[in-house]
């Protein structure tokens, strides 16, 4: 996903002489690099210095620059909390902070590199937009869409590398509406990030049983497609949310409210991280499954029988 | 575009925008009266002297107020400049007006929303790239409290400024030696001396009279250049009013009658 950012980045810095990066002493990875070279005075590095990444990035804005603060997520969001909260949202500032590797995908780094919560915390913010791509081209869309819009500040949440591809056949991206990936009609699964493909996964299996699924991308968690959930929980009869996030504050608890407001008859199951930090020095797959995210621990719990 | 500075008239200028503000804190129960008379000067002469004035009275150059609760001095400024009315100095701090006890971004010459210390510098750096990448030759100045140069954050920007060449900043801090506990020179001992800790950190620094304006507009107009530059400001809070000068209550709260027409007596036979 990185990689497909910093591509789809350095083709809007291409067009665009308003689009900076900031980062905050990252590798610059693929295209980024070429950023890098061919834009010198657009590419900034703060160094170890996440505060001023934030700050700098909303200078440029409130010149009516188009930038974006660049780091692994738990540095990018919660170390310059204040600053994301009043340089660029309280001001309302387009400034994209890009949350790389989010979730618990430094695995063997340990709790401090973990973000298990950015959605919670960046979803109480007033003004602020959240983005979580599924796939690596959803991540060029995504960032197409924030190096053009002007309405505000976004999160944009990203993975770091490897993520296949899930988007194929689905209908064309759109902020704020979510994403049918595959179209069903007994079950569905909304999910949103690098999780969707533990969802995608569990779709071929419920397929293997004889059932219709839906299969949906909820890459946009701010504003939340209300009427985009609504409709799916009324159109299947089990709706199973998966997501790479705390219980509090993510898809699935605004999942179960929309189902309560509507009074939803379908049968509804989430599947989210623990409010525990994690300490497992494993791969990604291994802390999540710590966490009950894995393929058969959902399955016991939601296939037939 | 007009770029002088006479003394005598700034002289005038801080006298009457210190008695606006004496006269807009009988409205209200407290306001930063001690800390907009502590750097009146500065800010007079960055608006006044160092900023450069299109004939339409514009500039190409940007004031961020970085120490926003001494903000009292910009808005009467603001007042003068008609980017701020009247009506506007009298709604501060009440439900229908638009003036609070910080700036506030959105409001007519604020370029940031700066309650908060500590946030100024790294804003004001960005400002300086989006000028330096347009090719474009405008300045931005500013103005830090010393409490605020106590935040880490300051000091990200601090070392930002110098490493990215940023020689179109322009920043003063209004060194008072007070914060709300006490002198910072007791407080916080360490945190002098000031000026070489920006030297250090790669920055052009001259020490001036805070409250001399013909000092800081010569430190500024005179400054070699090709780096970022520090006016570290010798200050006294509550700068102007005798019962107010380095007695820490002045920093927030506002006079009663009798302290009022103390005060206004004072700025009216200051020399």
């Amino acid at each position: 996903m990185r990689n497909m950012f910093a591509e789809a980045l350095y083709r809007e810095a291409t067009e665009n002489p308003d689009v900076f990066i900031v980062v905050a002493d990252i590798s610059p990875v693929g295209n980024m690099a070429k950023f890098r070279t061919e834009y010198p005075e657009r590419f900034i590095n703060v160094g170890v210095a996440e505060q001023s990444m934030i700050g700098i990035c909303a200078g440029l804005a409130l010149k009516g620059c188009q930038p974006f603060a660049y780091t692994i997520a738990t540095f990018s969001l919660y170390r310059p909390f204040e600053m994301v909260r009043d340089d660029l949202c309280y001001q309302n500032l387009p400034v994209t902070v890009v949350g790389m590797g989010a979730g618990v995908i430094y695995s063997d780094h340990g709790g401090t590199h973990h973000t298990m919560e950015d959605i919670a915390i960046a979803g109480a913010i007033p003004n602020m937009q959240i983005v979580a791509p599924c796939d690596p081209a959803e991540v060029a869309e995504a960032t197409r869409w924030c190096a053009r819009q002007r309405n505000g500040p976004v999160y944009l949440r990203i993975g770091k590398s490897g993520e296949p591809i899930l988007t194929k056949d689905a209908e064309p991206w759109a902020f704020g509406k979510l994403r049918c990936l595959r179209r069903g009609s007994d079950v569905c699964i909304p999910s949103y990030g690098v999780i969707s493909k533990m969802a995608a996964e569990l779709a071929d299996r419920f397929a293997e049983e004889g059932k219709s699924v839906s299969l949906f991308s909820c890459h946009t968690l701010k504003p939340l497609d209300r009427d985009g959930i609504a409709a799916a929980l009324r159109q299947h009869d089990h709706v199973i949310v998966i997501e790479e996030h705390v219980p509090q504050g993510g898809l699935a608890p605004q999942t179960k409210q929309i189902a309560w407001d509507i009074q939803a008859r379908c049968r509804l199951d989430t599947f989210t991280l623990q409010d525990r930090f994690i300490h497992n020095n494993g791969r990604h797959h291994d802390l999540l499954a710590d966490h009950g995210l894995s393929l058969p621990a959902i399955w016991q719990r939601v296939g037939p029988g | 575009m007009i770029n002088s500075f006479d003394e005598r008239l700034a002289r005038e200028r801080c006298r009457r925008y210190r008695r606006r503000i004496l006269d807009i804190s009988q409205r209200v129960a407290a306001l930063h009266i001690g800390s907009a008379y502590s750097c009146t000067e500065i800010v007079d002469c960055m608006y006044h002297g160092l900023m450069r004035r299109n004939a339409d009275g514009s500039s190409p150059d940007t004031f961020l107020m970085s120490k926003g609760h001494g903000c009292m001095i910009q808005y009467v400024i603001l007042e003068e400049h008609g980017l701020l009315s009247c009506a506007d100095l009298e709604a501060y701090c009440t439900p229908g007006g638009r003036l609070g006890v910080h700036p506030d971004y959105g409001n007519p010459g604020i370029e940031a929303a700066t309650g908060s210390l500590g946030h100024g510098l790294s804003m004001v750096c960005g400002m300086a790239l989006a000028e330096r990448a347009r090719k474009s030759s405008g300045i931005i100045y500013t103005v830090l409290s010393d409490g605020e140069v106590q935040e880490g954050s300051t000091w990200e920007a601090v070392l930002m400024a110098s490493s990215l060449g940023l020689d179109n900043v322009v920043a003063a801090v209004d060194n008072n030696n007070f914060q709300s506990l006490g002198r910072t020179s007791e407080t916080h001992p360490s945190f002098y001396p000031l000026a070489e800790k920006f030297v250090a950190f790669g920055w052009e620094v001259a020490t001036v009279d805070g409250h001399d304006s013909a000092a800081i507009f010569e430190a500024a107009t005179g400054r070699e250049g090709g780096r970022p530059f520090m006016i570290v400001a010798q200050t006294v809070k509550g700068k102007g009013v005798s019962y107010m000068e380095n007695v820490p209550i002045w920093h927030y709260r506002a006079p009663n009658k009798e302290e009022y027409y103390r005060a206004v007596d004072e700025l009216e036979t200051a020399q």
